[in-house]
């Protein structure tokens, strides 16, 4: 992670070429994997759909993390705040139109990453860390006083949201709900790579190999990196409404340090800096939690936390690493040509 | 006034015990560089070997905390040698990843032992009592806890201020590199530093069960308290983390007392207002 960092512009000269195969080769993986999910545990399709909306979290939480080296323990903020806004617009506000409440998520899952990183951007290191902690548990503090509109520790429950479109309704084995989160998953993962590569992106990249030499170039580090932060809520956000609208329930969970965590967990496994390590280390996580912990769930922590340090310690590069060596699918990393 | 005696006896006490078993984690961070994730898990294994040593053998209070504070340091100087040892100076987030990873296995393995119940810690029927001293009454057990606090501090700025050992300590945290050209052991200086943040969470952990009870996730739960307090007083100094202590004690436990309802939502409020006017902590060193 810290090689010798080379001039943005490099990284630019090699980030700015597309690859339109490779990117075509991803989606058709993920609409294939998203398929066979469909038709291979269709009794398991409420979990795969809690799979696609955490996989968004990770998502939105490497475009800080891996994309712009800022590390955070509250990424949950967002989500939550995607969900619960979704929820109050639902239960409260009387809108049913899935896709609005999507946009409502978004929307709100932007506003909070623009107030986390207006207060995380003024800290470095460890202060910048806290500061997300210190974030998430006063918003999940506030999500369990107001429970007159929360519903506290109960949740807030009651979202009936009407059919997609009219037509497909939101039926009892989740089929609407998977699907409709798969397709925001794509579009969402469609248009995060388009961010990733634009120079935008690969400014972020410069700003996390060396912030004093962007500056010195001439660019404002500051705008740079809120701007990641905003477009990161929207697509935590989008994770937290989609996780309301299919479940139609919002738990306090869904704005919590232990969330955040996890989160942080798979990302690191699936690999810091890739979007198809995001998604992968969610698959993988979530798929083994289920497994695991509905055997023991203090089994399912030891393991993944033996996960982690042997990830740390045997491959910092995560498991999409290991998919640079197939060819046409891995992403290239600094200013190597 | 015998309410405000008692909140501020009570928040005194509170403030002491996070600064036993932060203390630690600031030396840790300070001396080490290491954003050491897996302290409360320390205090909590101190608070396990304590609960069975006291309740489940029967053996008291004393021989418990002696035993709770030695057994910790034995269990995690391996930790010390084989892991911690090879993420010094590597970047912040290998770091926490590395000490969550221990955290959740010491949750899973101590769970797997115990059992997921509350472990309690019987006190001696001398801290039991309410003590008289003179105008009124005040808990045994908090006073106790406040003159170990004291005590700590005491003993902790002894060792690094003027002991031939806290000289060698400050001088591998101002340049490892250069002190270690000079012959001094800083491997063992580190291992040292490391069994004595641990001995301290052990300690912290067993006394503060009061205020802290010792349960399943209490590595997790407690955590980000004690990094709270480690950044806000700033991290390697023994003052900072005093007033941060106290400062932040006396916030939590008046918040509880006048608005109940909010739990923890003013401390976190106070937590982000100070991390944000001073990013370095009060009294910490410029990096």
């Amino acid at each position: 992670m810290t090689q010798s960092a080379p001039l943005p512009a490099t990284v630019a000269a090699s980030f700015g070429k597309r690859h339109p195969l490779r990117d075509l080769a991803g989606f058709a993986a993920i609409i294939l994997a998203g398929a066979a999910g469909y038709f291979l545990f269709p009794d398991n399709l409420a979990l795969l759909t809690r799979i696609i909306a955490v996989a968004l979290l990770v998502l939105s939480l490497d475009l800080v993390t891996g994309y712009c080296g800022v590390a955070s323990l509250g990424q949950a903020t967002m989500f939550g705040a995607g969900a619960y806004a979704a929820g109050f617009a639902c239960v409260h506000g009387g809108v049913t139109e899935p896709l609005t409440l999507v946009l409502v998520g978004a929307i709100a899952g932007a506003a909070a990453g623009l107030v986390m990183g207006a207060i995380m951007l003024r800290a470095h290191g460890l202060a910048q860390l806290v500061l997300s902690i210190a974030i998430v548990q006063l918003g999940h503090e506030a999500a369990n006083k107001f429970s007159s509109y929360t519903g506290g520790s109960d949740g807030l429950a009651g979202l009936s949201v009407s059919p997609l479109f009219g037509v497909f309704e939101f039926d009892l084995w989740g089929r609407t709900a998977y699907l409709f989160g798969l397709v925001l998953l794509v579009v969402v993962f469609a248009l995060l790579r388009f961010v990733v590569s634009s120079p935008f992106g690969v400014l972020c990249r410069g700003i996390r190999q060396d912030p004093v030499r962007v500056k010195a170039m001439g660019a404002s580090v500051f705008p740079v990196m809120l701007k990641m932060f905003v477009i990161s809520g929207a697509v935590a956000g989008v994770g937290g409404a989609l996780a309301a609208i299919s479940t139609q329930v919002v738990g306090l969970d869904s704005i919590s340090f232990e969330l955040s965590a996890n989160a942080l967990v798979m990302l690191v496994l699936g690999g810091l800096g890739s979007l198809y390590g995001a998604l992968i280390g969610a698959v993988i996580f979530m798929g083994f939690e289920h497994t695991v912990s509905a055997y023991n769930p203090f089994h399912w922590l030891t393991m993944v936390g033996a996960l982690l340090v042997a990830v740390v310690l045997v491959a910092p590069g995560g498991l999409a690493s290991l998919l640079d060596k197939v060819p046409g699918l891995g992403r290239r990393e600094g200013g190597k040509p | 006034m015998q309410t405000i005696l008692s909140v501020a006896t009570d928040a005194f006490a509170y403030g002491m015990v996070l600064f036993i078993i932060s203390i630690g984690l600031s030396m840790t961070m300070g001396l080490m560089r290491v954003v050491n994730l897996a302290h409360g898990a320390f205090a909590m294994i101190g608070g396990y070997i304590a609960s069975y040593v006291a309740r489940d053998l029967g053996w008291g209070y004393a021989p418990a905390i002696v035993l709770a504070v030695a057994g910790t340091i034995l269990l995690c100087a391996p930790l010390e040698r084989f892991l911690y040892r090879r993420i010094y100076g590597k970047p912040e987030l290998l770091q926490v990843l590395l000490t969550i990873g221990i955290t959740f296995c010491v949750i899973g393995i101590t769970n797997y032992f115990f059992g997921p119940t509350l472990k309690t810690i019987p006190l001696p029927s001398v801290l039991a009592q309410p003590v008289d001293i003179g105008f009124r009454t005040l808990a045994g057990h908090r006073i106790f806890v406040i003159a170990c606090g004291i005590a700590v501090a005491a003993a902790l700025w002894f060792l690094i201020e003027r002991t031939a050992f806290g000289i060698k300590l400050r001088a591998t945290v101002d340049n490892a590199a250069m002190t270690d050209a000079l012959g001094v052991r800083t491997p063992t200086i580190y291992a040292v530093a490391f069994s004595i943040a641990v001995g301290l969470a052990a300690f912290g952990g067993v006394i503060g069960a009061e205020f802290l009870p010792v349960e399943p996730y209490y590595a997790l739960r407690y955590m980000v308290l004690f990094l709270v307090v480690v950044t806000v007083g700033g991290a390697g100094s023994i003052l900072g983390t005093v007033v941060a202590c106290l400062a932040l004690g006396a916030i939590d436990t008046v918040g509880r007392y006048l608005m109940p309802e909010f739990g923890n939502f003013f401390f976190y409020a106070a937590v982000i207002a100070i991390v944000s006017a001073f990013p370095r902590g009060f009294f910490g060193r410029a990096q």
